[in-house]
This record gives structure tokens, sequence and C-alpha cells, in this order.
């Protein structure tokens, strides 16, 4: 087992015709990727890698049976890719663009609950289905020697029994390196973006890696800003069953450029990493100062 | 991005919001001019982007022609937070009978856009978010632009328990939520928002932040920037796809990704060291960025050492390699180099440093040791 992504996962990659989508397609498919189609408005017929190119997604969905998107189209058309998506019934969309407006994420949010979006005409999520919604800005998702649908280089990983949920890209690819480095294999690992929002958060990773039978112990690199890693740090106090080891980045960053007073006002709590660290070593995670010292202080937790 | 209160107020009143009546001087001939068009008193307002402007005497208030000259000649002649004064904004003085804070941002926890007011407002509103948070109220748009209902209803009647100032404050509320969409703000605030002798309901203070996402469908945005406000090396570093922040430690740093530079930080201070800044290179990165990255941090005097963390993923480490070279080539680098370089393409990136005498390391705490050990020396 693994989670999100594995063998069968059939893959449509939205951008197919651009730089980086075709270079990261060539690349998931030399690493096994089931990349059954592409999309790029106006290019259907043609072919990427050999692997055929569609005008929309309901096409490309309905020709290949694909469950999961990646997208790498730039980021003013981003908005509508994740629509596209969101009304054919993607169940899995991993959005790698970065530097997308944040209102329009906002309003993708909403359409991904199901409740009605306004200004009128975006479709939102039919009732009773489930869309997960990765990203945006951020380097993917791969389930060692299985799948890699995203832009992480696949050669540091490998398969075995630790999931790494993370919100840097560079980051993972250290932690990664290291756990590698160590024997200790991946099950797992979710990038999960580096903007303010994104649709998984540590949480939803969290409870997928807790039910994952492959998966035994579980890493989390996190950062300053914003309020997941406290929102993990309770979930973990309340349903945890599999050891965590911790690292925030960021303890010697300076204060962040301030958004006024409606930013201090509407910000839960303390952001810094000093205080993402208190609380999730009070909920019984092992966090570490240097991220090569993860492999050890998960190990010891496993034993 | 941040425009000044002029600018914001200027937005503010095309989309229908009532605002001091008032206009921006740039010299004292103007100011006079401006002054004489509203009639005394009036107030002189410091047009900066840093906050603290009221403790720090940039505000200041004019009964006649003669204290209006002397004030304005003051406001010029200061510096606020290092920051010259360049335009003033004069505005009616008005005689507040009541003031509220009004604020909209993006709440990132909850996915939604807050709209947010209180009947305490004034500039210390962040002290009653933290000591009397019931003080503010909040109301979630859920995905639309046009607020109603009974949650709406008691949202405002919380806020401006007089039914007069109802309507107009919902009025308010309705053109603030139209300008944040329509310029794809990140905050909107008016602090305050004030009823003055005639009860009437105005603007006494404007300020919007954008979303630097968004400004490519902003063009008219983005011509309001004010560009003294940007650090020269951190907006050149801009100019070169980087992301560039100075600190004040020694150890200069050049990083692949935000998060893995962060902690290259951490692990610097960790072990004894001071870093000199954050800078991020992006991914792909050319043989160029690595001149242009090398460049901005060697024109800071204090950098006795400089450490370049790179994982290459999309990032290619021969790239890195050439650069490095190729900045070797053009410019005086008169500092040590620590060189990490791991991932793609990473034995070509080391056979090319090796050729020319530069020892590289393949993990990151050894780097950081050495560098830290150079930056001592």
């Amino acid at each position: 087992m693994s989670i999100l992504v594995d063998q069968n996962t059939k893959v449509i990659v939205q951008g197919i015709t651009g730089r980086d989508g075709s270079f990261h397609t060539e690349q998931m498919l030399g690493y096994g990727t089931r990349i059954v189609g592409g999309v790029t408005p106006g290019k259907g017929g043609q072919t990427v890698c050999g692997v055929p190119v569609f005008n929309t997604v309901a096409e490309a969905k309905k020709k290949t049976g694909a469950d999961t998107a990646v997208i790498y189209v730039p980021a003013p058309f981003a908005k509508d890719a994740i629509f596209e998506d969101i009304q054919a019934g993607m169940s899995l969309i991993i959005c790698i663009t970065e530097g997308i407006p944040i209102l329009d994420i906002v309003e993708v949010m909403r359409a991904l609950e199901g409740r009605p979006c306004l200004p009128a005409g975006r479709p939102c999520l039919p009732a009773g289905r489930q869309t997960r919604f990765i990203g945006p800005n951020c380097p993917g998702v791969i389930s060692p020697g299985k799948a890699k649908v995203g832009i992480m280089p696949g050669s540091i990983h490998q398969p075995g029994p630790v999931g790494v949920i993370s919100r840097s890209g560079t980051l993972t690819y250290e932690v990664v390196y290291n756990l590698t480095r160590s024997n200790m294999g991946q099950s797992t690992c979710v990038g999960l973006g580096g903007d303010p929002i994104t649709g998984m958060r540590f949480t939803d990773a969290l409870e997928m890696f807790m039910r994952d039978e492959e998966t035994q112990g579980i890493v989390m690199v996190g950062e300053i800003g914003g309020g997941d890693e406290q929102t993990a740090a309770e979930f973990i106090k309340k349903e945890g069953t599999k050891p965590v080891v911790g690292f925030i980045a960021g303890r010697t960053a300076p204060a962040g450029k301030r958004m006024g007073h409606a930013g201090a006002i509407i910000s839960s709590g303390e952001t810094t990493a000093e205080a993402k660290r208190q609380v999730l070593q009070e909920a019984g995670v092992t966090v570490v100062d240097f991220p090569d010292d993860i492999p050890a202080a998960l190990k010891k937790k496993l034993r | 991005m941040k425009i000044h209160e002029y600018q914001a107020a200027e937005l503010f009143q095309k989309a229908g919001i009532p605002v001091v009546e008032g206009c921006v001087a740039a010299t004292l001939e103007e100011a006079v001019q401006i002054a004489l068009g509203i009639g005394y008193p009036v107030v002189l307002k410091s047009q900066v982007l840093v906050g603290g402007r009221g403790k720090a005497g940039g505000i200041k208030k004019a009964e006649d022609r003669g204290s209006l000259e002397k004030a304005f000649r003051e406001l010029k002649a200061l510096r606020i937070k290092g920051y010259p004064v360049e335009k003033v904004l004069i505005v009616r003085a008005v005689n507040i009978q009541k003031e509220f804070y009004v604020g909209m941002t993006v709440d990132y926890v909850k996915n939604d856009v807050v709209l947010m007011a209180s009947s305490a407002g004034g500039v210390d509103i962040e002290e009653t978010a933290r000591e009397n948070p019931e003080a503010i109220k909040k109301y979630y748009l859920r995905g639309s632009h046009r607020p109603g209902g009974k949650e709406w209803h008691s949202f405002i009647q919380d806020v401006f328990p007089a039914p007069s100032y109802q309507k107009k404050a919902a009025a308010v509320f309705q053109n603030l939520i139209n300008v944040f969409f329509a310029y794809d703000c990140s905050l909107a605030e008016i602090n305050p928002l004030v009823v003055d002798e005639a009860g009437e309901m105005c603007a006494a203070d404007a300020k919007i932040n954008f979303d630097d996402n968004a400004l490519f469908r902003h063009e008219d945005i983005r011509k309001m920037q004010d560009a003294r406000y940007e650090d020269s090396d951190e907006l050149k570093a801009r100019e070169h796809g980087l992301s560039f922040v100075k600190l004040d430690g020694n150890v200069g740093c050049i990083v692949n990704g935000a998060g893995l530079a962060m902690a290259t930080m951490d692990v610097i201070k960790l072990l004894g060291g001071r870093p000199a800044n954050f800078l991020d290179v992006g991914g792909s990165s050319n043989p160029e960025k690595v001149l242009h990255a090398l460049r901005i941090i060697l024109n800071n005097k204090e950098v006795k050492v400089v450490l370049m963390n790179i994982f290459g993923g999309i990032t290619r480490c021969d790239d890195i390699a050439k650069g490095i070279l190729e900045a070797g080539k053009r410019m005086d680098i008169s500092v040590p180099l620590v060189v990490r370089l791991i991932g793609t393409n990473e034995p070509q990136a080391k056979e090319i440093l090796a050729q020319n005498k530069i020892n590289t390391y393949s993990t990151m705490r050894e780097a950081v040791e050495k560098a830290v050990a150079l930056a001592k020396r």
C-alpha cells in the first residue's frame, strides 16, 4: 500500500505541450507512472512522448479513463484548468503551478466544498463526490517504485515504510535523501505546497498515513507562517497511532513583512517556528534541529 | 504590493465609498491651494508606506495658512523609519462623533474572505484584538460578493447599533467588497471609518495591499507602485528571478528553494554562524542566475564566505557549476566559496568544479561547518 498514487493511478497532464509539462511528462513516464493523456486547449490530436493530447479534460477522461490530473499550466490559466478537473469529476488534482492569485484558490476551495459559488456559471463539485486537491505551488506526490506525479527527482527515493509530508520542495528532497541514505525507504511523499492556502493540509495527509498499512512512521516538514502545524499537533494528540518526527524551517527567518492590522487580527495565535516546535513536541512528536537528524530520530521511535 | 493612503482613498472614492475631502500635495504652493479649497482647519498626513506614522509626528493639524506652511515644511523635513516624506495628503479636519474599524482580508485557515468591523476603531485596534477579541465582529463571505440574510444583518447591527448608521455602513461594506475583488486585494482597511458632526459617514484613512501573484491582471495597479520603498538589492534580485532578503550576519547563502534556504540559515545559526541573507535562486537555474546572485551577495561588505547549497531537482547541478566558473571570470570573488551540490547532474558538476580546483561537499552539515569556520577566521 501507499497513499494517493500507485502503479494503477491513471494520470493526465494539463499543460503537456509546454516546456515544463513536456519535460516532466518524459520524467514521469521514465519513472513508470501511467501517463495516459495530456490536455492543452487547441492542441488535441498531437502526441507528446507518445502520449495523446486532448483539447479538454472531459474528453481526455472519457477516452482514457484517467482519475488523476497533474497541472503544469501557467498561473493565469491555472484556475480554469482546476475547474475543468472539478467539472469532469477527477478524483485527484495535483497542481504544481506557482504564483496563482489567492482569490482564485479561494474560489476553487469553495467549489471543492460543493457549495454554491458566485459569480454564477462556475461549476462546483456535485454532492456526494469527493475530489482531493493537492497544491498549488507544490512538488507533487511520489510513491517510490510505483508512481511519481510531480517534479521531484525520482532517483533519491526508495520504497519503504516512512510517510513524508512537507510544505517545501527542495527541503523535502533533502529530508528524503537523508532517509534513503539511512536505508529508510518511503511509502509515499506528499508535497503540500508553500502557498498560504493549499487544498490538502498536514492533517489530511496524516489521517491517510495513519490508516495506510505500509506506513510505519511519519516525517512532517513544516515551516514558519500559518497554523497548519498546530492543527496537525491537535490531530496527532487525539488520533495519532504512529510515531511522528518533525522539522520546522525558519527559526532564524526575520519576522515577516506584516499585512497591516487585519493580518494581525485574523492570524490565530503564534506562527513562529519556535511556537510550532513546542506544540508538536507537546503532542508527542520528536522535533529535530537538523534535517539529517531525522532518520536516527525516527529509527529510535520505531524500535 | 502596497500603495499610499491617497492612492487607496482614490480607489475607494471611485468605488463609491465616501472619503474625507482632501488632496495630495508635493509642494507648499499646492498645499496652500488645496487648503484654500477645503477651508481651515485641515489635517496634514505624511504619505509613507511604513507603520507608526502618527507616533513619529507625521500627522499635523493646521488652523490657518501660517500654521499650514510651518507644518508642511516640518513634515517635508521628516524621515519616518528612514523614509523621507515626499507627498503630504491634506484633508478637512473632521469633527469626529464616532469612529469604527473596518477591514477585509483573506482568512488562510478558513479558506475564505472575511469582513471585520468594530465600534472600537482607531490605532489601537490590534490591542483590542488581543485583549478583547469579542469587540471585533467578523463576517465570512462564503463565496458570495453580495452579503445578505440574517447573519449579515446581525453583523451590521452588532457593530452599528444606531439604525441611522446601518444603511450607510452596509453600503460602505458592499463597495469595499467590490474594490477587494476588482483589484485582487490582500487587504483593504478603513481605520477609522468616522461619523462627522453632520452625521455623515466617511473614510478617514485608507489602506490597500495587493496580491503580488495577481498583479499580472492589474497593470494599472502595478503602475502605482512607489519604487523608493523597494530595497534596491531586493528589487535587483527580483528582476533576475531571485528571492532575496538581507540579514545582519556574515555567511552569504545561495540556495535553491525557500524551505531549504530557511533550513540552511537555521543550520548556520545552530552551528555557531550568522547568515548574511536569504537567497532562493528558484527552479531551472541558468548559469546567469548564479552570477547575479553572487553579485548581490558580495555587494554586502560584511560577507566573509559564500555558501552554496543546491539540491538539484529541476535545477541542474552542472548549470550551477558553470555559473560559478562564469562568475569567477567576470567578477572578482574576494571571499571563499563553499559549495554543496547534490542531485540532478551532480557528477558532471563535481567534475567541472574539481578541474577548476573548487572543492565540493556532499552533505549540508559538512558544508555549513566549513562555511562557519571560514567566516570566523
